[in-house]
């Protein structure tokens, strides 16, 4: 593995440019773009693991390379289009703010294919995009987070009013409102992916306020660790976050994006690689469920466990009828099923969710 | 709904602390006429090395030392850069700042998922359980008395003190205090370390205390903050304490007003420790003490010994 810091991308360049795309002996170049440091312990690390699996599948068969704090915006695509000099056979773009540059980079090199994650542009024939059904993971954690509250208040720590957000309050707060009625959820809005001092102060805002069971939007353990000191629970996030089992933490949301990425790889090195939409979850593994540990009831683990199947075998969809919009209207009747449109969209909260989304 | 005022008070000053801290430090070197804007790269560096040493030797108070080594260590740099090969002050900290961010980087890669050793808080018997100053005043740990401490000491140096006359004297006019004898570039050597030793403190607070762990970047612009608090407290040490107060407290409480669920736009509440820091201090130093031209005359400027 070699791994190329910003600063050295142009050395490498410089060295890489004599290396053809194509020489069939070769080791498959793959790259990855990374928007924040592979050792935040969340969404980062969890793409540097698929890098990981990646390697450890093929060998000496691929060569991985990846950069790391590449701010969305400009300086993206110079980093896209320096990997693409440099030889790279296919790019996976971790980010959903390097969507542009993904795009007009795929533009100037056809020969190379583009792997986007979590945007919806698909400007050329050599772009793909992929995500993953966090909301299902959310469902499971929203189930164990009503059973487990006693003060009926959980804690939301949301990052931006963005879809993927704001579909995972909805799927949360619908499982624990399934299970308890009673129960509330405060949101505060962090406006960033990963600030632990933000984090914390959030977390501890919310745990003043009465909160129990925390949970976050955010990539860092900042809130576990203000869980862990006041008592409260809460739930890995992207990465297992295993160090804070089994209290506060009692299971996890992990991204595992390594199976697709070993499926995309293989696809390039068999010449059937297309362009297309993944959008996974449960089921084929892109979600992970992480231990439910010794501290949640037994009981609740079995139901928590079975939902996990059921949504994993496509027997039960976590927007399932009736579930109503904010303001009494329907939204969904009894036991239709959200459809992806909407859900890939989605901008409003569910019934019972208080406050109001941010602009 | 409503906000309990004894967590919201205990949260301030736990939010403060690293910016006075550094914002303290930041006071006196400028009070000796040198603009260090490297107190981002200062204070994430403290933080990476105390949480590093604190880690490796299972003692906090190794850790904030380290911390302030490191920090003054920092600074060095900028102090020979400056104070020896003249360079330009501003560019000079810019790079600092840049550079400490990455230093930061590279030496917490190892250390990353790491947990601190806890650091103990004050536990008076009688004192820490009373009821609503308890929680507020006597439950912190120490590095938060010692910022206190460090405030009325850096006050009462600067004013009544021999050494803080002669500080003052080479930030506001460095050819009269060389022309009288004094070391211009030693006392402003010495300030610049003091001034990396307190970035590195609070930066140590972060890593340590406030979150406890280690994140690149955690510093999150504290620095910046502290930069601007010396500023805008026009060069007094009680009211940079106010401001970094301030600034904490309406970060803390917009925090709460949000989990509360209080109907006020989340992006007016994000904004609003900025915006009220800057306004009450603006209007506070616009009186007819005209404390708004009370910088330093000498600051930025650079020093030779010419003749």
């Amino acid at each position: 593995m070699k791994n190329i810091t910003k600063l050295l991308t142009g050395a490498a360049l410089a060295t890489g440019l004599a290396t053809s795309a194509f020489a069939q002996d070769d080791p498959l170049q793959v790259g990855f773009v990374m928007v924040g440091s592979i050792n935040d312990m969340g969404w980062n690390t969890g793409h540097y693991h698929g890098l990981e699996a990646v390697q450890e599948h093929f060998g000496d068969a691929v060569e991985t390379t990846y950069v790391e704090n590449v701010p969305e915006g400009a300086d993206a695509e110079r980093v896209l289009t320096q990997m693409a000099l440099a030889g790279a056979d296919i790019i996976f773009t971790t980010s959903f703010g390097f969507m542009d540059p993904t795009n007009n980079v795929a533009e100037r090199f056809p020969n190379v294919m583009f792997e986007h994650a979590t945007g919806y542009r698909r400007d050329h024939p050599n772009v793909s995009t992929y995500s993953a059904r966090f909301y299902e993971g959310r469902a499971v954690m929203g189930h164990i987070a009503g059973h487990m509250t006693e003060s009926n208040i959980i804690g939301y720590i949301a990052s931006y009013p963005i879809p993927e957000v704001i579909r995972g309050i909805n799927s949360a707060y619908h499982h624990a409102s399934e299970v308890n009625p009673d129960v509330e959820f405060r949101v505060v809005w962090a406006f960033t992916w990963m600030d632990p001092t933000i984090e914390t102060e959030a977390a501890q805002a919310l745990i003043d306020q009465g909160a129990d069971v925390i949970m976050q939007h955010t990539d860092t353990t900042a809130p576990l660790a203000v869980a862990a000191e006041a008592g409260a629970i809460g739930f890995g996030q992207a990465s297992d976050m295993i160090q804070f089992a089994p209290a506060p933490r009692v299971s996890a949301i992990i991204d595992d994006w390594g199976p697709y990425y070993i499926e995309r790889v293989q696809a390039v090195m068999d010449g059937t690689w297309e362009s297309g939409d993944t959008w996974d979850g449960i089921g084929p593994g892109m979600v992970g469920i992480g231990e439910m540990t010794d501290a949640i009831p037994e009981e609740v683990r079995a139901s928590a466990q079975a939902m996990v199947e059921a949504i994993a075998a496509g027997e039960y969809h976590p927007f399932t009828g009736p579930i109503n919009m904010q303001d009494g209207s329907a939204w969904l009747a009894d036991g239709e099923v959200a459809d992806d449109g909407t859900l890939a969209g989605m901008d409003f909260y569910i019934e019972g969710v208080t406050g109001d989304i941010p602009n | 709904m409503a906000i309990d005022p004894v967590t919201l008070m205990a949260a301030l000053i736990v939010a403060s602390t690293p910016i006075l801290l550094a914002a303290i430090g930041e006071l006196v070197v400028e009070k000796a006429g040198v603009l260090n804007l490297g107190v981002e790269g200062m204070m994430i560096i403290g933080a990476v090395s105390g949480f590093a040493i604190a880690v490796q030797t299972g003692s906090p108070t190794l850790g904030f030392l380290a911390a302030a080594v490191g920090g003054a260590l920092l600074a060095l740099i900028f102090g020979v850069l400056t104070q020896f090969f003249l360079s330009n002050q501003v560019a000079t900290g810019l790079a600092l700042t840049l550079f400490g961010l990455g230093l930061s980087s590279l030496i917490g890669e190892s250390i990353s998922g790491a947990t601190p050793p806890p650091v103990a808080r004050l536990n008076i018997p009688g004192l820490s359980e009373m009821p609503v100053l308890g929680p507020i005043l006597f439950s912190h740990t120490a590095m938060v008395y010692f910022s206190v401490a460090l405030v009325i000491a850096v006050w009462a140096v600067l004013k009544f003190t021999h050494v803080g006359l002669v500080l003052r004297a080479v930030g506001e006019n460095h050819d009269a205090a060389h022309a009288l004898g004094y070391k211009v570039i030693r006392i402003r050597l010495m300030a610049i370390l003091f001034g990396g030793a307190c970035a590195g403190l609070g930066g140590a607070f972060f890593s340590m205390v406030r979150v406890p762990q280690w994140t690149e970047g955690m510093t999150a612009g504290a620095g910046w903050i502290a930069l601007a608090l010396v500023v805008f407290g026009s060069w007094k040490p009680g009211r940079v304490m106010l401001g970094a107060y301030l600034f904490g407290g309406i970060t803390a409480l917009q925090l709460r007003l949000q989990a509360a669920g209080i109907a006020i736009p989340v992006e007016l509440l994000a904004m609003s420790p900025y915006l009220i820091t800057i306004i009450v201090l603006v209007i506070m130093s616009s009186g007819k003490s005209r404390a708004a031209l009370n910088a330093p005359a000498a600051l930025g400027k650079v020093f030779h010994a010419t003749g």
